[in-house]
C-alpha cells in the first residue's frame, strides 16, 4: 500500500511555517518522496494567521489544491487555538501538534473535542536554548517527522546537517545550535 | 542525464534562465514573480552567468529595455506578474508588432481590484491579442520545460514574435515539487547561441527599429505580423520533439488526458488541470467516461486541433480562470466555443468562471462540474451556459 501523507501547519506571519513546510518537502525528498510544500498567503504581514501545506507520497502528486482533512496539524502558535479552526478537518486517527508550555492535559480541553492523538513541544524552550533565539520552526520541524514517522531520526539528522550546512555557509556557527534544537525536539515531543 | 531535484516553479524557471545564460535581463520586480530575478541576481553577482542585468525603476523600463536589448541583436527577458504585465501594456504591442523574439516570464496573478496577490489568469488574458506567443504550465516541471522551449520558438526565422512563459502565482510559483532538471550543456546546446539576421548593431546593415508607419504601409505591416503567428503551431511542436528526444518528456500545443473515448471533457489552462486528472481518475474508477483538455498554446489559439480532440465528446465544460465582462464567459471559453461552431461540433458547452483572486479548485469542485456535464447530456440541454465555480452568491 504506498502512504500518502498529508500535513497542515498553523502559524503567524514570520514565525517560519512556511520555511518549515519548505524544509520538511525539502528532507523527505531526500528520502525518495514526492513532495510538495507550499504556503496559503493572504494579506502578507508579521503577526498575521498563515496555513502552509505539505504533501508527502510515494507516489506523483497531481493535485494543486490546499489541505482541507490533513492526517496531521501543527500548531506553531497557541493563541491561534482560539481564533483559528485548527483541528477542522482533521483525520481522527491522525494526529495534531502544538508548540506550547502547557501540558497535552492542559491543550485538550481546547481542542473542540478532537479525538485523535495530541502531542506537544516546548519549542520556545528548546530554541532559547539550543539556539539563544526564539525560532520554533527548527524545534517543530524535527517533532513532526517523528510524530509522522517521515523518516528515522538518524536519517533525519544527517539529511538536515547538509541542508543547515548549505543554508547556513555564511554562517556556520549555526550549524550546531539548529542540530541541537532537531536531536532535543526529537526528545522532547510527547 | 536528468537531475532529480525539488525546486518552487521561480526557482525552476530561475534556474533554466541561469542553464540559457541570455545576454540582457532588465528586471523590476513584483509578487509573486520577484524571486525569479531575485535568484537570477545571485547568479549573476556569482558570475555563474555573463549576462548583462539591469535593475530598472519599473515594468514600463524593463519591457522597455528588454526590447531595446532585442532590436540591438542580444537575447533578452524580463519577468513580471499582474499590475507589472499592466504596466508594460504599450511596450507588448510594440515588441511584438517589431517582430522581436524576446521572452517573458510571467507569473500568473489577479489584477486589481480588489487589490489580490494571488493567481488568476486575468493579467495574461488581458495581453491575448497583444501578438506575443502565450505557453502556460501545469506545475513547476512545465514552467521549467517550456522555459527551456522558449527561445527556440522565438527566435525560429518563421517566426520572430516575442514568448510569455506563464504559470500559477503562488500555487507553482511558490510551491516546492519534485522536478528533473537537463545538464546545463544539455540546455546550453538544445537552445544554441542566438543569430538574428538583422539588428541595430550591424554596421554592415543599417536599419531602423520602431518608425512611425503612415497609413499607405500600416495594413500591411500588421498583416506581416500576423504571417509570424501563422507559423507558430508547426515550429512549437518541432522544438518539442527535439526537446522530447533530449528529455523523455512529451509535449503538445496542448495535453489531452483520458480524453479518447471520453463523453464530458474539461477545457482549463493551468495548475488546477493536475486537481481535475485527480478527479478524472476517480471517476474513470467508477466507469465514467471523462477527460481534460489542458491547453499548453493559447497564442496563437490552436483552434482545428482543438476542436478535433473534442469532436467525440457530448457535453464539455471550458473553464476560464478570468472573467471576460462578455455577460457570456471568459476569453478561453469564447474561443473554444467559436473552434467548436467552425468544426460543426453538436458538442453541448458551458463556460465556467473558477479560481479568481487564488479562489481554491478542490478534487470535488472537479467531480461536481463532471456531474453538471452528465445532467446537461442527460437533458440534451446545456442550460445557463455562463456559470461560476466556488463563489459566495
Amino acid at each position: 500500500m504506498s502512504k500518502h501523507t498529508e500535513i497542515r501547519w498553523h502559524g503567524r506571519g514570520g514565525q517560519g511555517a512556511k520555511t518549515a513546510a519548505l524544509l520538511l518537502a525539502d528532507v523527505a525528498f531526500q528520502t525518495g518522496k514526492y513532495v510538495q510544500g507550499f504556503p496559503e498567503y493572504g494579506p502578507e504581514r508579521m503577526g498575521a494567521p498563515i496555513t502552509a501545506y505539505n504533501r508527502i507520497s510515494d507516489t506523483v502528486i497531481r493535485a494543486h489544491s490546499n489541505i482541507y482533512d490533513p492526517q496531521y496539524v501543527v500548531v506553531v502558535d497557541e493563541s491561534l487555538l482560539e481564533t483559528v479552526d485548527v483541528t477542522g478537518g482533521l483525520k481522527e486517527d491522525g494526529a495534531i501538534l502544538i508548540n506550547t508550555e502547557r501540558t497535552k492535559e492542559e491543550i485538550i480541553p481546547h481542542l473542540k473535542g478532537y479525538k485523535g492523538d495530541v502531542y506537544v513541544i516546548d519549542a520556545r524552550k528548546i530554541s532559547m536554548e539550543a539556539l539563544g533565539k526564539y525560532f520554533p520552526n527548527t524545534p517543530l520541524l524535527a517533532a513532526i517527522v517523528k510524530v509522522a514517522e517521515i523518516m528515522d531520526k538518524d536519517i533525519f539528522l544527517r539529511e538536515m546537517k547538509a541542508s543547515f550546512r548549505h543554508k547556513f555557509a555564511s554562517k556556520p556557527e549555526v550549524i550546531d545550535g539548529n542540530m541541537k534544537a532537531l536531536e532535543m525536539a526529537f526528545e522532547e515531543v510527547c | 542525464m536528468a537531475k532529480r531535484d525539488r525546486l518552487s516553479g521561480n526557482e525552476a524557471v530561475a534556474i533554466a534562465l541561469r542553464q540559457i545564460n541570455p545576454d540582457v535581463f532588465p528586471a523590476f520586480p513584483i509578487t509573486p514573480s520577484t524571486e525569479i530575478p531575485q535568484y537570477f541576481a545571485s547568479f549573476a553577482a556569482n558570475g555563474e552567468v555573463d549576462t548583462e542585468f539591469i535593475p530598472v525603476e519599473s515594468e514600463h523600463s524593463s519591457m522597455s529595455a528588454a526590447i531595446g536589448a532585442s532590436a540591438a541583436g542580444a537575447r533578452a527577458l524580463t519577468a513580471t506578474s499582474s499590475c507589472g504585465l499592466a504596466y508594460m501594456w504599450e511596450e507588448l504591442y510594440i515588441a511584438a508588432s517589431n517582430r522581436l523574439p524576446l521572452a517573458l516570464a510571467l507569473v500568473n496573478r489577479a489584477l486589481s481590484g480588489p487589490i489580490n496577490i494571488n493567481c488568476d489568469h486575468s493579467d495574461s488574458m488581458g495581453a491575448r491579442d497583444s501578438g506575443w506567443i502565450q505557453v502556460y504550465a501545469e506545475n513547476n516541471q512545465e514552467a521549467y520545460d517550456n522555459m527551456v522551449q522558449a527561445f527556440r520558438i522565438s527566435e525560429h526565422n518563421d517566426v520572430r514574435l516575442p514568448i510569455m512563459i506563464c504559470q500559477d502565482g503562488f500555487i507553482t510559483s511558490h510551491a516546492v515539487e519534485n522536478i528533473e532538471l537537463l545538464e546545463d550543456e544539455e540546455v546550453k546546446g538544445f537552445v544554441g547561441a542566438y543569430e538574428p539576421e538583422n539588428y541595430l548593431l550591424n554596421p554592415e546593415c543599417p536599419m531602423a527599429v520602431g518608425p512611425y508607419s503612415v497609413t499607405d504601409y500600416y495594413m500591411e505591416a500588421k498583416r506581416n505580423q500576423a504571417e509570424g503567428t501563422r507559423h507558430v503551431e508547426r515550429v512549437m511542436l518541432e522544438v518539442a520533439e527535439e526537446f522530447e528526444k533530449l528529455s523523455g518528456r512529451a509535449y503538445g500545443l496542448f495535453e489531452a488526458y483520458r480524453l479518447e473515448d471520453a463523453d464530458r471533457a474539461v477545457v482549463m489552462i493551468g495548475s488546477a488541470a493536475g486537481t481535475t486528472k485527480d478527479a478524472i481518475d476517480k471517476l474513470r474508477e467508477k466507469g465514467e467516461k471523462v477527460g481534460l483538455l489542458k491547453i499548453r498554446l493559447f497564442r496563437p489559439f490552436p483552434a482545428d486541433a482543438i476542436a478535433e480532440a473534442l469532436k467525440n465528446v457530448k457535453a464539455v465544460a471550458v473553464m476560464d480562470r478570468a472573467e471576460g465582462y462578455t455577460n457570456q464567459g471568459g476569453p478561453l471559453g469564447a474561443d473554444v466555443m467559436s473552434a467548436l461552431f467552425r468544426a460543426r461540433s453538436s458538442a453541448l458547452a458551458v463556460n465556467i468562471v473558477y479560481g479568481l483572486g487564488g479562489r481554491d479548485v478542490r478534487v470535488e469542485d472537479m467531480e461536481q462540474v463532471f456531474a453538471e456535464l452528465k445532467t446537461i447530456i442527460d437533458n440534451n440541454d446545456a442550460g445557463e451556459t455562463y456559470r461560476y465555480m466556488g463563489v459566495r452568491e
